[in-house]
């Protein structure tokens, strides 16, 4: 089984390769990594239906973590909403 | 030979496909994920754990059945058009990756097998860290072998429950307790009453004595008639206050309990993913499923729908009717002898099926809520807000509130925005874009196909 | 003085709020509820930029000073259940690309002469106004004076006020005009009789459906457009920025499909991208043709909006008179019939105007401006065939 390896706003991470974002992110301690209305979110329906978890992958806004499968060197940043 | 299009790689959309190749028709099957199974058979070739998997003979024998099946994995269906032929329009590539490529398929049926995912209510606390829906553990756990924490509460209602607790306990997470709505009364009105038509649904007594084990042998306490009203903690999930509800789902004073937690999983049922069928203009009925006949057909021509989006049932009946589907959608004459097993199957599950009402949610259930809980996730809109606006227009409603106006587009809130504000019919189910698109995958549609659609255009 | 004012949109509020105020008693008669269609299936203009001079544009610039005022006083006092208008002095940016330049200057030139502020800018200052438009833009003119509200949060906030002060909303649909030899006694509705002494007809597209059901004649038909919404991001346009077409497109006579861009920012962070027109009827049929047009020409405008999140679209109905005037005035033939209906794509714009045309109109109070050029009686309205 091999090893893949992403960026989280400049954190270097590593999970296994066929994991989603979201799963190598709550593998490596992040439960939640967006802010909305000051609360902090990260998993809720894991399924790809509420949105809760997007993140900015290689510079391309409102990927949901929890469906995108990590790809080697990946760089996921939080998402700024307005 | 007959072109059909299935969208939706579950049970449902995997039997109809079978069912159809095997009647000799060409069949595509479009499917948002990157592999066939959909949320019942998510998994990992590698690493999921197969004690997490259900039924893996049948998913093994029905991928069989699809070798002539074409499979467009990794695509987004975000729009459909009825007429002749029937066109669905797809964006095919990484999950919400920009520029992804287009593709249109032209069809003479479609099968619209597009599930469900949970209905999760709102409770005071539930936007903590640590609070998830019951399948997002499951999805998590089979999809990328991860608990989500150490102490979880499972609670909601229906026997969905069950198996999401046995897949925390199977990676090695304590389930501290499972809390069920449904009182002892009610389950045994439900499920014990004509004990005779589940009979032949024997199968399932099986999985549930398995559910049970899991739970006894842990020591896990199951608790009937009774509900998580409140979430607590800081920064995270701490503890949950469980309550007793009473038939109406209402909360009874004095019997709170706090149980220490650090993750809950919530689950009251399930909300059928309708959009493409409605796009479709397909029948919706009173209970909000896709009106279908005995052939799985649905009011639009050519359109057929199975599994989760026909009424709520399991992956059982999901098989039973998407075989169906695929042998009408593939013209096989109704007196046809291939339709005698699956046509048992269908009436033995929806007998099974018809069960899962004593899950139902009932309508007292709002009045756990405080003014200041959160009801819209996306955009933080709180009970309070949403009750303001009652009177309005839908829309002025939703601009005032902008609840379901969010990146979700009410997919998580609106049954429950519904229920608060007491209103009769559906004000969020119809989607003029059924997925994410991007302005510039839009656009490049223009290039790519011709400007005029024939149908509707009246001076 | 009893008045029924047949809908409830932003036309409609604003006329309830100016004739309550004036003194009268008023039922508002809606079949859906505040803002149910057109209302809320717009942007929320509030401009000057995109008239050519003339009866219209005058009107545009009056209604511009009294939204100012409307808004700030509507927004200092808000009861319960009346929403914020949000009310935005954003200014608009109008851009030409290379071909169109020379004549948006020209253009500018014309509307300076009414009294229009139109400031040309240059390459520098058109970059540090916008600095994601594309870099082939040649021109851009801007209009400080360009303001938006949210059109269905200003419409309910204007019906929240004139029911504070005494109007009546009533959901009904209207079924007959009660009439007696030639003056107005009435309504009926589906649930019951109204009888009143005054009806004014604010009904949007269905404006000619409505005038027919007194037995007059008011030739106003539905001009669809459709608006695109994007996911919420942090903001990347600061003012309304359309291109110099949409002035051709607003004019044109032609039913079939009018494109042209219109990109603004809204305060929950996302991007509304209009804008088209067509004469389909009230069809939802055929909507990816103006959806897909849309989309390629505001990427063309805005390059980032390439990669950008498509939430939802949605579509209305504008009403549009063949001559492009709103109607606004006592009906030719039937006394006690007033008619506040045809106002394309400035309904919004141009309703608090409307609403005191029409309490002059009905009680007499100052016209704000000439309502001659506005009159439902003038030839150009008669049903000739546009």
């Amino acid at each position: 089984m091999s090893t893949v390896h992403i960026t989280f706003d400049g954190e270097r991470l590593s999970g296994r390769e066929g994991q989603s974002i979201g799963g190598i992110l709550l593998a490596n301690g992040h439960r939640t990594w967006r802010t909305a209305a000051g609360s902090e979110r990260g998993i809720f329906c894991g399924i790809g239906i509420c949105q809760d978890c997007v993140v900015t992958v290689n510079g391309v806004e409102g990927v949901r973590a929890c469906q995108r499968t990590a790809c080697e060197g990946d760089a996921v940043e939080r998402e700024e909403r307005a | 030979m007959t072109r059909i299009v299935v969208i939706g790689a579950g049970p449902a959309g995997l039997a109809a496909a079978a069912s159809a190749s095997q009647s000799g028709a060409d069949v595509t099957v479009v499917d948002e994920g990157e592999r066939p199974g959909g949320q019942f058979w998510r998994h990992h070739p590698d690493f999921t754990d197969p004690r997490l998997q259900h039924q893996l003979g049948r998913f093994a024998s029905l991928q069989q059945a699809l070798k002539n099946v074409r499979m467009l994995s990794s695509a987004s269906v975000w729009r459909v058009e009825a007429g002749t032929p029937l066109r669905v329009h797809a964006l095919v590539g990484s999950v919400d990756a920009a520029q992804r490529r287009g593709e249109t398929l032209e069809a003479d049926a479609v099968i619209l097998a597009t599930g469900a995912h949970d209905r999760v209510l709102p409770v005071p606390g539930w936007t903590l860290p640590g609070v998830t829906s019951a399948g997002a553990v499951q999805a998590l756990a089979k999809r990328d072998g991860i608990a989500l924490g150490t102490r979880t509460v499972v609670a909601g209602a229906g026997p969905f429950l069950l198996p999401v607790a046995q897949s925390v306990a199977i990676l090695g997470g304590e389930v501290v307790e499972v809390v069920e709505a449904a009182s002892v009364r009610t389950l045994l009105a439900g499920w014990g009453r004509r004990p005779w038509e589940l009979g032949a649904a024997a199968g399932k007594a099986g999985e549930l004595s398995s559910y049970v084990g899991t739970l006894l042998k842990h020591r896990t306490p199951y608790r009937l008639g009774s509900a998580v009203t409140r979430i607590h903690g800081t920064s995270s999930v701490e503890a949950v206050t469980v309550q007793r509800i009473d038939a109406d789902w209402r909360p009874v004073a004095g019997t709170e309990r706090t149980v220490e937690c650090d993750t809950v999983a919530l689950g009251h049922g399930f909300t059928p993913r309708l959009e493409a069928a409605i796009q479709f203009g397909c029948a919706i009925t009173h209970d909000r499923f896709v009106q279908v006949d005995g052939q799985q057909l649905t009011s639009i021509p050519g359109v057929h729908a199975a599994g989760e989006i026909t009424g709520i049932g399991g992956a059982d009946a999901a098989l039973a009717e998407g075989a169906i589907a695929g042998l009408a959608a593939a013209g096989v004459p109704e007196a046809d002898l291939r339709y005698r097993e699956p046509l048992g199957a269908r009436r033995r599950m929806h007998a099974f099926a018809e069960r899962l009402k004593t899950h139902g949610i009932r309508s007292g259930w709002t009045s756990w809520l405080d003014d200041d809980t959160v009801v819209c996730r996306c955009e933080s809109v709180t009970r309070g807000t949403i009750v303001e606006y009652a009177d309005a227009s839908a829309r002025g409603m939703r601009l005032a509130t902008r609840a379901g106006l969010g990146p979700c587009q009410g997919r998580t809130c609106g049954r429950s925005v519904e229920d608060i504000i007491g209103a009769s019919e559906s004000r969020f189910d119809r989607r003029p874009v059924l997925s994410s698109v991007r302005i510039g995958e839009l656009a490049a549609h223009r290039a790519s196909t011709p400007n005029t659609t024939a149908e509707g255009e009246s001076a | 003085m009893r008045i029924i004012v047949i809908g409830a949109g932003a036309v409609g509020a604003a006329c309830a709020l100016a004739l309550t105020e004036a003194g009268a008693e008023v039922i508002v008669v809606d079949r859906t509820g505040v803002a149910g269609e057109t209302s809320s299936r717009c942007e929320g203009n509030i401009l000057v930029s995109d008239k050519e001079p003339g009866a219209e544009a005058l009107m545009a610039i009056e209604a511009n000073r009294a939204w100012r005022e409307l808004a700030a006083r509507l927004d200092a006092d808000r009861v319960p259940g009346q929403p914020a208008t949000e009310f935005e002095s954003k200014g608009g940016i109008v851009v030409a690309f290379p071909g169109g330049a020379d004549a948006l200057e020209e253009f500018a030139t014309s509307q300076r002469g009414i009294g229009v502020r139109a400031d040309v800018l240059d390459s520098a200052a058109l970059r540090e106004a916008e600095p994601h438009l594309s870099p082939e833009v040649a021109l851009g003119v801007h209009y400080p004076d360009d303001a938006q509200v949210q059109p269905s949060l200003a419409a309910q906030a204007m019906m929240a006020r004139a029911r504070h002060l005494g109007a009546q909303l009533r959901i009904a649909e209207v079924t007959a005009g009660i009439v007696e030899r030639d003056r107005v006694r009435g309504v009926q509705t589906t649930s019951g009789r109204i009888d009143a002494d005054a009806v004014v007809n604010c009904v949007g597209p269905w404006a000619g459906d409505a005038a027919a059901l007194f037995g007059s004649m008011l030739d106003i038909r539905p001009r669809r457009g459709t608006i695109l919404v994007t996911a919420p991001m942090p903001q990347r346009v600061f003012h309304k920025v359309y291109d110099a077409d949409y002035v051709g497109a607003v004019g044109s006579g032609d039913a079939a499909l009018q494109t042209s861009t219109v990109v603004e920012s809204t305060h929950g962070g996302t991007v509304l991208i209009g804008s088209s027109r067509e004469r389909v009827g009230f069809s939802g049929e055929g909507l990816l043709a103006p959806l897909a047009e849309i989309a390629d020409k505001a990427t063309r405008l805005f390059p980032f909006l390439r990669d950008t999140m498509l939430l939802r679209t949605y579509y209305g109905f504008r009403p549009y008179a063949p001559d492009h005037l709103p109607a606004i005035g006592a009906d030719a033939r039937i006394a006690g019939l007033f008619h506040a209906a045809g106002h394309e794509g400035a309904g919004i714009g141009l309703a608090p105007t409307t609403g005191a045309l029409i309490a002059h109109a009905v009680l007499g109070t100052p016209a704000p401006l000439d309502p001659t050029p506005f009159l439902p009686s003038r030839p150009t309205l008669q049903g000739v065939p546009a």
